[in-house]
């Protein structure tokens, strides 16, 4: 249950940028959750519930884009999407691939009543 | 009322992150090798930090952080083998984090070649935090099963090394050695793996010889 110190440092962020915008309240904020982030976007969620009360956020919804786990092979250059994860090439059966996305964990932007 | 949208882009690991390679910076340019050993509960990551002392020491010189939810136990098994350890107590936490890590830095003595943390026992949330480390280890015992890998990817996508630990109890246990070892290289192909047994010391020399040649790669990376 790593999410809940997750979404701390998310307040942490949130609350330093409202304060720069001098923001009134937070209206939405949009994470983008990548599939081999390691994170649960339901527990992310729930632990978002917990945090936001008594904050400028405490009505705010959470929206979470997740992001598919994409790889691209470096042997024949084709770029595929993983749904499990394992490391080899669909066409060319290489294991050398690269990560394009799919581990990310980013506060992507908020909406804020200025 | 307005409503306005703020664009952040900001990565939410990127504080534990920015704190990890300050760690690693630090300790690597001190000639330190820092391993992070991530696993469940009781796959025998102190048992394989005592049989190491035994094996390292005297020639090369160790020191232990031991993450735990509770307890000091782990850090007295350590030091009982008169290596230094320190114990960090979570009170709950399901993991370490790099912070907790960068307090002890400054203890850490000058002219110690290998840093072992041993992280709180779980193959989930540790994963996500780097905890400056030059090597992750992921430690895979054979009572727990070998098809681990592909139920908890983060882990083994993320690892330098994998050990497969109580080798010795197979058999009875009908683990499969190399459907553990094939399942972790699907999930990630540059994976160096081990299958060892802290208590016949079989597979032990080749693993300790893994951590060497890393000690003097990084010191030559660094000199």
């Amino acid at each position: 249950m790593h999410e809940l110190s997750i979404v701390a440092n998310l307040f942490e962020i949130l609350n330093q940028k409202a304060k720069e915008k001098k923001a009134k309240r937070i209206l939405s904020v949009t994470l983008q959750v990548g599939r081999l982030s390691g994170v649960v976007p339901e527990l992310l969620r729930s632990s978002f519930d917990i945090y936001k009360q008594d904050t400028l956020a405490h009505n705010a919804d959470l929206v979470i884009q997740e992001v598919p786990f994409k790889v691209r092979c470096l042997a024949c250059g084709t770029e595929m999407t993983k749904e499990d994860f394992i490391m080899v090439c669909d066409r060319c059966r290489s294991t050398e691939l690269e990560i394009l996305q799919g581990t990310e964990l980013f506060l992507l932007k908020m909406d804020v009543e200025a | 009322m307005s409503r306005k949208e703020v664009l952040v882009l900001r990565d939410l690991l990127g504080s534990n992150k920015a704190v990890a390679a300050e760690i690693r910076q630090q300790l690597s340019a001190r000639g330190i090798l820092v391993l992070n050993l991530i696993s469940s509960p009781g796959s025998g990551k102190t048992t394989l930090l005592e049989k190491l002392s035994e094996m390292l020491c005297p020639e090369y010189s160790m020191a232990v952080i031991e993450g735990d939810i509770e307890t000091e136990r782990d850090a007295e098994r350590i030091r009982a083998k008169g290596i230094p350890a320190w114990q960090i107590m979570t009170g709950g936490a399901c993991h370490l984090e790099a912070r907790m890590i960068g307090r002890l830095a400054p203890e850490i003595p000058s002219g110690l070649d290998f840093l072992f943390i041993e992280n709180v026992g779980n193959l989930v949330c540790p994963a996500s935090f780097d905890l400056g480390e030059s090597l992750r280890c992921v430690l895979l015992s054979t009572p727990e099963g070998d098809d681990k890998p592909k139920k908890y990817p983060k882990v083994f996508s993320t690892s330098d090394c994998l050990l497969i630990t109580k080798t010795d109890l197979v058999p009875p246990l009908p683990f499969d050695q190399e459907r553990a070892r094939k399942e972790a290289l699907d999930i990630n192909p540059r994976l160096m793996t081990f299958a060892v047994s802290a208590a016949s010391g079989s597979g032990m020399k080749e693993f300790v010889d893994y951590l060497v040649s890393r000690l003097h790669s990084l010191r030559r990376s660094h000199a």
